[in-house]
């Protein structure tokens, strides 16, 4: 009892919450507040009535508080109403709309995510979720433009293909690290650019992918009837099953990576590489098995890119989503719930843009927002430091508590 | 020939004596001559070495486009087997031979685009220069840091600080040299972020580099919409510095009006990198930066402190990509555009590996990508139906050949991306 750093005791209810507030979810959770606090002073300071009252803060400066408010409630009800519920919308789908519009969003969030989080349990670093979409979204574009299947196989034959494409060209990252040592954010950022390179060759070239009539700018026919994803909510919503698809990789990437020999390989290499290869892991064969799944969850995301729209696809259809996937993986925790609620957050702040731009604030700030949320999850001393949160915690009151509540009768 | 992997963030094949380089050679010696040489073009390309208003005008070289072709793949062919002799004793194809052959397949390449047409070789030359000083600077950021053991993702996020402070303090002030001042200094601190999350918190330097390029792009997107798309004639209309030729030098037939009229972005570039690479590996100080990469804990014991090594490199390792992020603004076109780097940063990554951690390699590799984007451009004007998206993707091409090891050999400074923890 001489060791210095022992847990003073403490009573039980301190000691979960110390627990908690030491934990990853309240860490996550600061960080999105602290996030939103940052992106309320962007707003304030970009508001012209702001500025206006501040050039006579000292006499009134009430004015200026009111200014200030108003631009962050203004801000945040835009987004609140373009991304959850539109409280001013006449109808009733019109004022749940937006939040089928945040679900749509989100769903290759989420799916790209699960990807990225994925390589993080293994110890690696998988920039490549935009290489990888591009890849998968090119041969699924193939399959639903210039092949015909009847209905229902398309889809699915679509959708297999976008996840084998990308899969295979997360592979060849995995390969290249097992088989020269390369390390996969280089050949990952490399193959990004290669790959969109091959897509806007395929969708320029008139034998391969390009518009039939199309003109010269590199474009794609639309996706055939029988290979889109269905709506889910009728012609009213533009949601579609690609978030379903998205849902089910969050299902399988929980079983996966928390119930499976699979995952439980892939957690033990990204714990600690050497102690896996002594235990007799091929360490090697995990990097580009890993690299594989984690392109198959990209897969789904190039599946709802690729597959979920009406008009035809032109050579950005990854969009910022390779890297929105790593701040989704971020916040997220690279755990399955994690990783949907941080989809579900960003694909809001996504939906939210439309009724940003009406009230004249730009709906780039959500990007700010993002960035900030990131940067705290990446540190978590600087949170830590910012709401005086306790350090890790080692007692284990609530896994005890959990215990006792899911075995029956006595855990001895 | 033995092979070992190092744990390294870079790590490579290590390879006693590779014929790879000169098997590689071969291979594109072989298709330079056959493509370009003998299935090649028999159009007359004129070879425009200077431009009308030139001090000393040399007229347009004529010749067809096959004989080029077929004199720079016997060239070629013969550059390989020398490639081949040097391995077979043993010895590695130096760095030199390795550019020089580059260049030549460059040439042939042109040479075989412009069937029939002029090649304004000066002209291409000028602009690859222009493009190539911010992969440049951004990659003489990103050597320092790795020199000294910290991976810097970051350097796309400061190539957009430098562009985006350039531009709008240049404007707000009227003057540019303020503008280019607290450019530098913005993407430093910037810099001094990643140093202290990587050194002090001792979080994954990847992760925050990735990060801060996510903060950076979210800020000045905001930035740009909400108040410069508004404002632009107060807040983004700065100009661009002027060309300043240099007296006599400027006057040397075709690279004279590439390389030395130019902007001062482009010299202070010609001025960093030589001094980068003397500091480096002719002084003290840059043999302890290097040290302090190579093997921290042998550097800590002989009385070097890591963490504050590491530190300042990385610091100002950021000047100089903030240098890097003006030149996109006020040392080319003026104005800051949404997401003006574009990912030119990744490039400059790109280019420190491709350059080997080397200053004067790296600034070759920028040029390569540099040529890159000009003949782009340029092959889309002289020959519609060249798949340019091709051309496009060719340095990233042969920046992975050059990453899984298979151009000769590839290492980085052993601790980079490695924390340091004192013990």
């Amino acid at each position: 009892m001489s060791d210095g750093t022992e847990t003073p005791v403490v009573g039980r209810g301190a000691a979960v919450i110390r627990e908690i507030m030491s934990g990853g979810a309240a860490r996550a959770l600061l960080s999105v507040v602290a996030g939103f606090v940052i992106g309320a002073i962007f707003m304030v300071f970009s508001s012209e009535e702001f500025l206006a009252a501040a050039q006579y803060l000292t006499s009134r400066p009430a004015d200026a508080l009111g200014a200030a408010w108003t631009a962050i409630a203004e801000g945040y009800s835009a987004l609140f109403r373009g991304s959850i519920y539109n409280y001013t919308a006449g109808s009733f789908e019109a004022s749940i709309r937006p939040m089928t519009e945040t679900l749509r969003f989100a769903g290759p969030l989420i799916a790209s995510g699960l990807g990225v989080a994925l390589a993080f349990r293994v110890g690696l670093f998988n920039i490549g979720a935009s290489g990888q979409l591009l890849f998968g979204a090119l041969w699924a574009t193939w399959i639903s433009t210039r092949v015909e299947l009847p209905w229902g196989v398309h889809l699915v034959v679509a959708v297999l293909v976008a996840i084998l494409g990308a899969a295979a060209y997360g592979a060849v990252v995995g390969f290249l690290k097992a088989r020269t040592g390369a390390h996969e954010v280089i050949v990952t950022i490399m193959l990004n650019y290669i790959a969109a390179g091959i897509l806007t060759f395929f969708f320029r070239t008139p034998e391969l992918l390009r518009e039939v009539d199309g003109g010269g700018t590199p474009k794609s026919d639309a996706p055939a009837e029988s290979a889109q994803l269905p709506l889910l909510l009728g012609p009213e919503f533009t949601l579609h099953a690609g978030f379903i698809l998205a849902i089910v990789g969050v299902v399988v990437y929980w079983w996966l990576m928390e119930r499976s020999t699979i995952g439980f390989r892939f957690r033990m290499v990204g714990h600690n590489a050497d102690a896996a290869r002594t235990a007799g892991i091929n360490v090697e064969r995990t990097f580009v098995l890993a690299m594989a799944v984690s392109g198959a969850f990209v897969g789904l995301a190039a599946a709802n890119q690729a597959l979920g729209v009406r008009a035809g696809l032109t050579p950005d259809i990854d969009g910022t989503i390779g890297f929105d996937a790593i701040t989704v993986a971020l916040l997220g925790s690279s755990t399955a719930p994690g990783v949907l609620l941080a989809g579900l957050l960003f694909g809001a702040f996504k939906a939210g843009a439309p009724q940003m731009q009406v009230i004249g604030l730009s709906p780039e700030i959500t990007g700010v927002v993002q960035g900030f949320i990131v940067l705290f999850i990446a540190a978590p001393p600087l949170v830590r430091a910012i709401f005086r949160l306790p350090p890790p915690q080692k007692t284990t009151v609530i896994a005890d508590w959990w215990q006792k509540l899911t075995t029956k009768g006595d855990p001895k | 020939m033995s092979t070992v992997v190092t744990p390294g963030l870079f790590s490579q094949v290590d390879v006693s004596v590779s014929k790879k380089t000169p098997y590689l050679m071969a291979a594109f010696a072989v298709f330079v001559l056959v493509a370009f040489g003998f299935v090649g073009k028999t159009d007359i390309v004129a070879f425009q070495w200077s431009k009308e208003e030139d001090l000393i005008h040399l007229p347009d070289f004529l010749v067809a486009s096959n004989v080029v072709g077929l004199v720079l793949g016997t060239v070629l062919v013969a550059i390989a087997v020398f490639s081949f002799v040097l391995a077979q004793r043993t010895r590695v194809t130096p760095l030199w031979l390795t550019l020089v052959f580059g260049l030549l397949a460059v040439v042939a390449l042109l040479a075989w685009l412009a069937a029939g047409n002029t090649l304004p070789f000066a002209f291409i030359l000028g602009n690859a220069v222009v493009l190539a000083v911010p992969l440049a600077l951004g990659a003489m950021g990103g050597i320092m840091s790795e020199r000294v053991g910290v991976v810097n993702i970051a350097i796309e996020g400061q190539l957009l600080t430098g562009a985006f402070l350039a531009a709008v303090v240049g404007s707000l002030t009227d003057n540019l040299y303020l503008g280019l001042i607290v450019a530098m200094i913005g993407a430093a601190l910037l810099s001094m972020v990643l140093a202290v999350f990587s050194i002090q918190y001792l979080v994954d330097q990847i992760i925050v580099g990735v990060v801060l390029n996510v903060l950076v792009l979210g800020i000045t997107n905001f930035l740009y919409a909400q108040w410069l798309s508004n404002d632009g004639q107060n807040s983004n209309f700065p100009g661009t510095f002027p060309i300043i030729p240099i007296p006599g030098l400027s006057a040397i037939p075709v690279i004279g009006p590439a390389l030395f009229e130019a902007r001062i972005t482009t010299y202070l570039a010609y001025v960093i990198i030589p001094v980068l690479w003397f500091i480096l590996f002719k002084t003290r100080l840059g043999l302890r930066a290097r040290s302090v990469g190579e093997h921290p804990l042998a550097a800590d014991t002989v009385g070097i402190n890591v963490a504050v090594t590491r530190f300042w490199w990385v610091t100002i390792g950021g000047l100089v990509a903030g240098l890097g992020g003006a030149a996109l603004t006020i040392g080319a076109v003026g104005a800051f555009g949404r997401n003006m780097s574009g990912g030119q940063g990744f490039i400059a990554l790109a280019v420190v590996i491709l350059g080997r951690w080397h200053p004067f390699s790296a600034a070759a590799a920028a040029l390569l990508f540099g040529f890159s984007i000009v003949l782009r451009i340029w092959a889309n004007q002289v020959s519609p139906g060249i798949p340019t998206d091709f051309i496009t993707i060719v340095p990233y091409v042969v920046t992975l050949i050059a990453v899984v090891g298979f151009v000769g050999r590839v290492r980085a400074p052993a601790a980079t991306g490695k924390p340091y923890i004192k013990g």
